[in-house]
């Protein structure tokens, strides 16, 4: 038997992807306004998405950077 | 005049050309940190990152006619660089990827599994993100198989949209969709699997 949070768990990705019809964004917002524990994982995987994000970034080294200039058709 | 001599047309037309190709170059090279940080994911290494991205550019310098000015330029070039990819380094893994179901999970598993592992009741949700560590998130994306990895890395890390990694990929968006939704249940199976408990 599947409950109103286990509905909502299989909602969020595309809750939060925006691909959700207009009634099932209702629908979903209907229950995180009366369930914080569905509202705290939904705002928990917003910022998990940027964290995620921000923690895998990581600068070129310079010598690339470099090597890529170098490739330019000369003038 | 002779039919050897440039007629002032085709110096006019060269000149422009020349004008093109350094505005191309110029545009791409501005993008290459934005590239290189989503090959430093795609590939395996810091030096297949490096090759990968070398790689990539002297291709589109090459091929620079083909690209549309105008269209997305980080598309072309992530194009360029993911059949680079898969070319080089899945040659070795012909096998094709499973991952059984069981190796996923819903997706509140990482925030349950999280604030399973934390004193004190009920806390906030920036304190629960706080013990994810920011090698642990690494090393958990670089053991997301590679289909599902490639769809993630450009929809979520690159911020591209569903039509723009079909693309890129060369799969139907469809298949974008469900791969990022496994894909991230994935990544967040491996997160929880990584979390030290207090």
């Amino acid at each position: 038997m599947i409950g109103p949070c286990d509905k909502c768990e299989e909602m969020m990705q595309p809750f939060l992807d925006g691909t959700l019809s207009e009634a099932e964004v209702h629908e979903a917002e209907e229950h995180l306004a009366k369930c914080s524990w569905c509202a705290k994982r939904f705002r928990f995987e917003e910022r998990l998405r940027h964290y995620v994000r921000v923690a895998v970034s990581e600068p070129m080294p310079a010598e690339l950077k470099a090597k890529l200039a170098a490739l330019r058709t000369p003038l | 005049m002779s039919d050897s001599a440039p007629s002032t047309a085709d110096t006019r037309r060269l000149a422009e050309e020349a004008r093109a190709r350094v505005r191309f170059e110029e545009e791409a090279l501005e993008l290459s940190d934005q590239v290189y940080r989503l090959a430093r994911r795609l590939a395996g290494s810091r030096e297949e990152a490096d090759d990968l991205v070398q790689q990539t550019y002297e291709r589109a310098f090459r091929s620079w006619r083909q690209y549309t000015p105008g269209t997305n330029l980080r598309a072309w070039l992530l194009r360029i660089l993911t059949n680079l990819n898969i070319d080089r380094g899945r040659r070795q893994q012909r096998a094709p990827q499973t991952t059984s179901l069981d190796t996923e999970a819903g997706d509140y598993f990482l925030y349950n599994q999280l604030e399973a592992t934390m004193a004190g009741e009920n806390p906030d949700e920036e304190r629960v993100l706080e013990r994810l560590s920011q090698d642990s998130i690494v090393e958990a994306l670089s053991d997301v198989p590679h289909d599902f990895r490639d769809v993630l890395v450009l929809v979520d890390i690159g911020e591209f949209s569903y039509a723009d990694a079909a693309q890129i990929l060369d799969i139907p968006i469809g298949t974008v969709m469900s791969r990022l939704h496994r894909g991230r249940r994935i990544l967040k199976k491996n997160l929880a699997d990584r979390t030290v408990p207090t």
